[in-house]
């Protein structure tokens, strides 16, 4: 019996052959994401339903010495769990229950593989005055998935990014250990995750390079009863961060970000979209009728128009938890959408919007704009790529033009969001020594034998 | 090369972004797709063979392999993809999937069970292989008469009606129905042929044309301008993919339409009315296929007593019973516990029901065949939606 055969029986002996493969079929779906990225090679593929069974691969992966990748929804399209040295693609989603809800303080506990669209549902079912952030992403992908990488979602710009909603988890050290992190460590309550040394840092944004994590505590957040969006558009670039620094200045907005197309021309311009909610009509005519006060009398009410009839198929967009947002992989009959996140301070946003357009220009491509503000500290920038997956040399295009897209976000000081390999490249090679020397240092003593996801934030 | 179907998909098929949305019920309230439900790996969703049959038909990237038949092979073809899929081409996802079988029973690639169903209905007219002689064996001691030139409707009662020991009650549940209304109809008995539905859905596009030829000839040669059929696959074959010689009505339609016109009178016909709880489970070839949900539904409210409960997932959202694009017989999602009928009969069950209402014989041997399996026969009754009226009639 070769290696690989041997290594596939043990999986097998660890969680049964309906969910262990190694077969072309699922090794060529999981060596890829709908992204831009290369396809990389798998070679097993494996859906745990039991924090147990992760533990025993773990244990097998150290012993063998081969590759785990964790994997929620595998809808980053930066291919961050497509593995870059082969392995194990651990898929999560059989581990799919919404263990607890506790209402009043205003959190769920759920496995890793809770989509979120079972968790929105779940909630507006039984507790339809909650509610979690939900991402501008199709409702399979995960709700730890999401946090994981930092992900944000409907109500980030009130609450924060979903990262900074997590009270804890329960992790698979890469050594095999179950470890709980949070008030769950010491308490039967998953309600924080401190005061106590912020554990939680140790696996949000590193990729599952750092360990898996089986459970996770997400804040839950009042869900009003009333929402609205109103759209205002101006096509002075130079006065978008201003625009975003007033209306950031009054905590009334549940959601907002900005959108712009080159094409139909009616969309070709600057258009803040500010999503608000009330518990009452007459609060939700208020803030609406505020925002609106705000632009009336800003620069002479000259520059800011209020968009008086919002066309109804945005209105929904705009509205819809979640919307539709990959309809942008058909613009052009490709099936291929992928896009530079950058994380952006709020002066740079003129600057960017410029530079993207120009990049989408050298391309031959048109500019797409959706960009949210995250809590009125940073912007998260989409540049917006679609492209053809029958065509080679248009997902090449897009490889370059993403690569150019962060290069840009790095020289306007931002950063980019879970970024491919490429630009996690340009991020370590720009990063403070000693902060690289911190990351490397802390991965090594988490995962001495380097079989988490290794080849993200470096080998 | 012969020229498949899958030459018109050629631009299409690689536009899937695997967004997902096509596992899902319409509020994402649970997969709804059934072999990614029991098999959970990307390969066995919507997108995951999208992707496959792209890699594999148009791009060469991979290999045949059993495996990948057997994945196309586990679709049910119940639509749920086309109902929920948010892109403009959602229309033809499974028109893709049957095109790839046509090139895959094109090139002799089909697992043994899908070429031994094609085998017997093109040898004996139907899955099972059982002889042609056999067919009307159900009507034996019945009063139901063969067609003749001049009656109203032909009864149509298809493969798995003709067959099956528990669908052919239903079968013969809708005929004595139809005799007792007065209806001028008849059967073909052996002369009957298979409509070719799943033979079209498991991609021999050859036999189902010869099927097509043989049928309507056969329409021809009798002057029938009506059909009435049992099963909702046969309805969807002859409504939608034969030449729209004939009129053809599934017969939950004729049954509404005789309650309408006061040919069929279900209020007066038990003296307490039925007094049940019932839960309907949408066919796919009836509902998705040809948006027929109200129909058995008006039926069940006309009846005195009877208490309608809609499971969680119904109409458009309704999870398929695994029988569908052949599964009935070619069985590639098995009978354990995450089978899609288990899990259908486990749905049905946990809405109180005494009865699980269908109005298919696939779905009817299918949930019957589940319901024992879940050890549920004493607590949760399935049966066709024609046994039920016939039981209000006192036939």
């Amino acid at each position: 019996m070769g290696e690989k055969d041997r290594i596939y029986k043990s999986l097998v002996d660890i969680i049964g052959k309906d969910f262990v493969s190694n077969r072309q079929e699922e090794l060529y779906i999981y060596s890829r994401d709908p992204g831009a990225s290369k396809s990389r090679s798998v070679d097993y593929v494996v859906m745990p339903k039991t924090v147990k069974e992760v533990q025993r691969i773990v244990k097998l992966a150290n012993e063998e010495k081969i590759p785990i990748t964790p994997m929620g929804g595998g809808f980053t399209l930066s291919a961050l769990v497509v593995p870059v040295h082969g392995g194990i693609v651990l898929d999560m989603k059989r581990m799919d229950k919404i263990i607890e809800v506790n209402e009043k303080s205003r959190y769920a506990l759920i496995e890793a593989g809770v989509s979120e669209g079972a968790l929105l549902v779940y909630l507006e079912k039984n507790y339809p005055d909650l509610q979690h952030s939900v991402p501008e992403a199709p409702p399979t992908v995960t709700v730890v998935g999401n946090a994981l990488i930092h992900g944000h979602g409907h109500i980030s710009p009130r609450y924060g990014i979903n990262s900074e909603m997590v009270n804890g988890m329960e992790v698979v050290l890469p050594t095999g250990e179950i470890c709980k992190i949070g008030s769950s460590s010491l308490s039967p309550y998953w309600f924080t995750r401190g005061p106590l040394p912020d554990l939680p840092g140790l696996f949000l944004g590193w990729f599952g390079t750092t360990g898996i994590v089986t459970k996770l505590s997400i804040k839950l957040f009042p869900k009003a009863k009333y929402r609205d969006a109103l759209a205002f558009s101006t096509d002075n670039i130079d006065l978008i961060s201003n625009v975003i620094f007033k209306v950031t200045q009054i905590d009334l907005a549940e959601d907002f970000f900005l959108i712009a197309q080159e094409k139909p021309d009616w969309m070709n311009h600057v258009f803040f979209i500010i999503i608000v909610s009330g518990e009452f009509e007459e609060e939700l005519e208020l803030k609406k009728e505020l925002y609106k006060k705000i632009f009336q009398k800003y620069k002479g009410g000259k520059e800011i128009k209020l968009v008086e009839e919002i066309h109804p198929a945005l209105r929904k967009r705009f509205l819809d938890v979640p919307p539709f947002a990959a309809v942008a992989a058909d613009f052009r009959k490709g099936g291929g959408f992928e896009y530079t996140g950058a994380i952006l301070p709020i002066d740079k946003v003129p600057e960017a919007w410029r530079r993207g357009i120009e990049i989408a220009h050298n391309y031959g491509m048109t500019y797409s704009y959706v960009h949210q503000i995250l809590g009125g500290h940073s912007i998260m920038f989409g540049f917006n790529y679609s492209f053809n997956r029958a065509d080679e040399e248009d997902a090449e295009r897009v490889r370059s033009a993403i690569d150019d897209s962060n290069k840009v976000t790095l020289d306007l000081g931002g950063m980019v969001w879970k970024a491919e390999l490429g630009g996690q490249k340009l991020m370590l090679e720009k990063m403070d020594p000693n902060t690289l020397d911190l990351i490397k240092r802390i991965k090594k003593l988490l995962d001495p034998n380097g079989i988490m996801n290794p080849g993200n934030w470096g080998d | 090369m012969i020229k498949t179907a899958l030459e018109d998909y050629k631009d299409m098929i690689h536009r899937c972004f695997r967004c997902g949305y096509c596992k899902f019920t319409s509020d994402y309230s649970g997969f709804n797709c059934p072999p990614y439900t029991k098999f959970r790996l990307e390969t066995y969703s919507p997108g995951g063979r999208m992707w496959l049959i792209y890699a594999s038909l148009v791009k060469k990237e991979i290999e045949w392999t059993d495996s990948l038949s057997n994945i196309l092979y586990t679709c049910t073809m119940c639509k749920n993809c086309v109902e929920k899929c948010r892109f403009k081409f959602s229309e033809d996802l499974v028109n893709i999937i049957r095109a790839a079988r046509e090139e895959i029973v094109e090139r002799a690639l089909a697992p043994p069970k899908v070429r031994d169903f094609l085998e017997n209905v093109d040898r004996q007219g139907n899955p099972y292989g059982e002889p042609r002689e056999k067919r009307s064996d159900w009507s034996k001691d019945t009063e139901i008469k063969r067609y003749e030139r001049g009656d109203e409707f032909l009864y149509h009662v298809g493969c798995v009606g003709s067959y099956d020991t528990r669908s052919q009650d239903a079968a013969r549940a809708l005929g004595d129905i139809l005799l007792k209304s007065g209806l001028s109809f008849g059967i073909l008995g052996n002369k009957e042929e298979c409509d070719g539905n799943e033979v079209n859905m498991l991609g021999e596009a050859g036999l189902f044309d010869l099927l097509i030829e043989k049928n309507i000839q056969k329409f021809k040669d009798l002057g029938v301008k009506k059909i009435v059929t049992l099963s909702p696959h046969a309805y969807n074959a002859f409504k939608n993919d034969y030449p729209k010689d004939f009129e053809v009505m599934h017969y939950t339609q004729l049954l509404r339409d005789m309650i309408k016109d006061g040919r069929l009178d279900l209020s007066k016909r038990k003296e307490n009315g039925f007094d049940a709880t019932i839960t309907y489970h949408d066919p796919c070839f009836l509902g998705r296929y040809n948006g027929e949900y109200d129909a058995p539904r008006e039926i069940l409210n006309s009846i005195p007593g009877v208490e309608l409960i809609e499971m969680e997932r119904n109409r458009e959202n309704a999870f398929c019973c695994g029988g569908g694009g052949g599964n009935f017989y070619t069985d590639f999602m098995g009978s354990e516990e995450d089978s899609p009928a288990r899990i259908r009969v486990r749905e049905a069950y946990d809405t109180g029901a005494e009865i699980l209402v269908v109005a298919c014989p696939v779905c009817l041997t299918m949930l019957n065949d589940a319901v024992k399996m879940e050890r549920l026969e004493e607590k949760l009754k399935v049966k066709d939606l024609s046994e039920i009226v016939r039981e209000i009639c006192n036939l």
